[in-house]
């Protein structure tokens, strides 16, 4: 059975953002990608998906647990 | 220029020992950001985090001298603070409930449901993730079942390798691969059901 090249693609998009294909896999992703937009757009969204979650989860620790946290440290000699 | 007495040759390691216990803790307060990131999203909130870390930088100066040195020390961190997280009973909790979708929902389920509800022809991604508000984004992984929660905020937001997530979690790596892989699926299908509802 001949598998859709769009939907071979879309399987190696996880492993591929994760650097966890093989050298032969990661050049089949590629020249799909080099010659469907559609998928390389999916795969660039992914990719700023990733980051953007990043982001917009982070919040930074408050000024009043980076100074307990600095008081814990064992006092010099 | 002499032999040191026992005296001084225990001062000298003593020395030493303060030393490396000063460097061990700056280091250890030098990744106290990405270890509030971690820990603030693995609870539901804020307070709930600041104990966590707080504790955890407590235990871990009480107990620095079980850390190897040249390791992982932000690793080293949050295996102290995730289990803190499991003793503190945070996580008695059902095997997380399988949900219908995942499984059928591919890798490209959010981008299409976002690009369909986007008014613009062909818009470019930039505009297709824009759909995507910073608190649907907190709730939606908020609301994913701890157990890939856990998985996915180590390696996906804490940027840990599959090995570290796994030491940290004491799960086989083939599980946290799994879970990561089911936990990123999850988290999709809810951004694209709190993007657009169905």
């Amino acid at each position: 059975m001949i598998e859709d090249p769009c939907e071979r693609c879309e399987e190696m998009m996880q492993p591929y953002l994760d650097g966890t294909l093989s050298d032969a896999e990661v050049l089949e992703a590629e020249r799909h990608l080099e010659g469907c937009t559609w998928c390389a757009k999916r795969y660039r969204f992914e990719e700023r998906l990733r980051h953007y979650v990043r982001v917009a989860v982070t919040e930074p620790m408050s000024a009043e647990l980076k100074a307990k946290l600095a008081a814990l440290r064992t006092p010099l000699a | 220029m002499s032999e040191s007495t026992p005296t001084a040759a225990e001062s000298r390691r003593l020395a030493q020992e303060a030393r490396a216990r000063v460097r061990f803790e700056e280091e250890a307060l030098e990744l106290s950001d990405q270890v509030y990131r971690v820990a603030r999203r693995l609870v539901g909130s804020r307070e709930e985090a600041e104990d966590l870390v707080q504790q955890t930088y407590e235990r871990a100066f009480r107990s620095w001298r079980q850390f190897t040195p040249g390791t992982n020390l932000r690793a080293w961190l949050l295996r102290i603070l995730t289990n803190l997280n499991i003793d503190r009973g945070r996580r008695v909790q059902r095997t997380p409930q399988t949900t219908t979708l995942d499984g059928e929902l591919g890798d490209y389920f959010l981008y299409n449901k976002l690009e369909s509800a986007t008014a613009e022809q062909n818009p470019d991604e930039e505009r297709v993730l824009e759909r995507l508000s910073q608190d649907s984004i907190v709730d939606a992984l908020a609301d994913v079942p701890h157990d890939f929660r856990d998985v996915l905020v180590l390696v996906d937001i804490g940027e840990f390798s599959y090995a570290d997530a796994a030491q940290i979690l004491d799960i086989p790596i083939g599980t946290v691969m799994s879970r990561l892989h089911r936990g990123r699926r999850i988290l999709k299908s809810n951004l694209a059901e709190k993007a657009v509802p169905t």
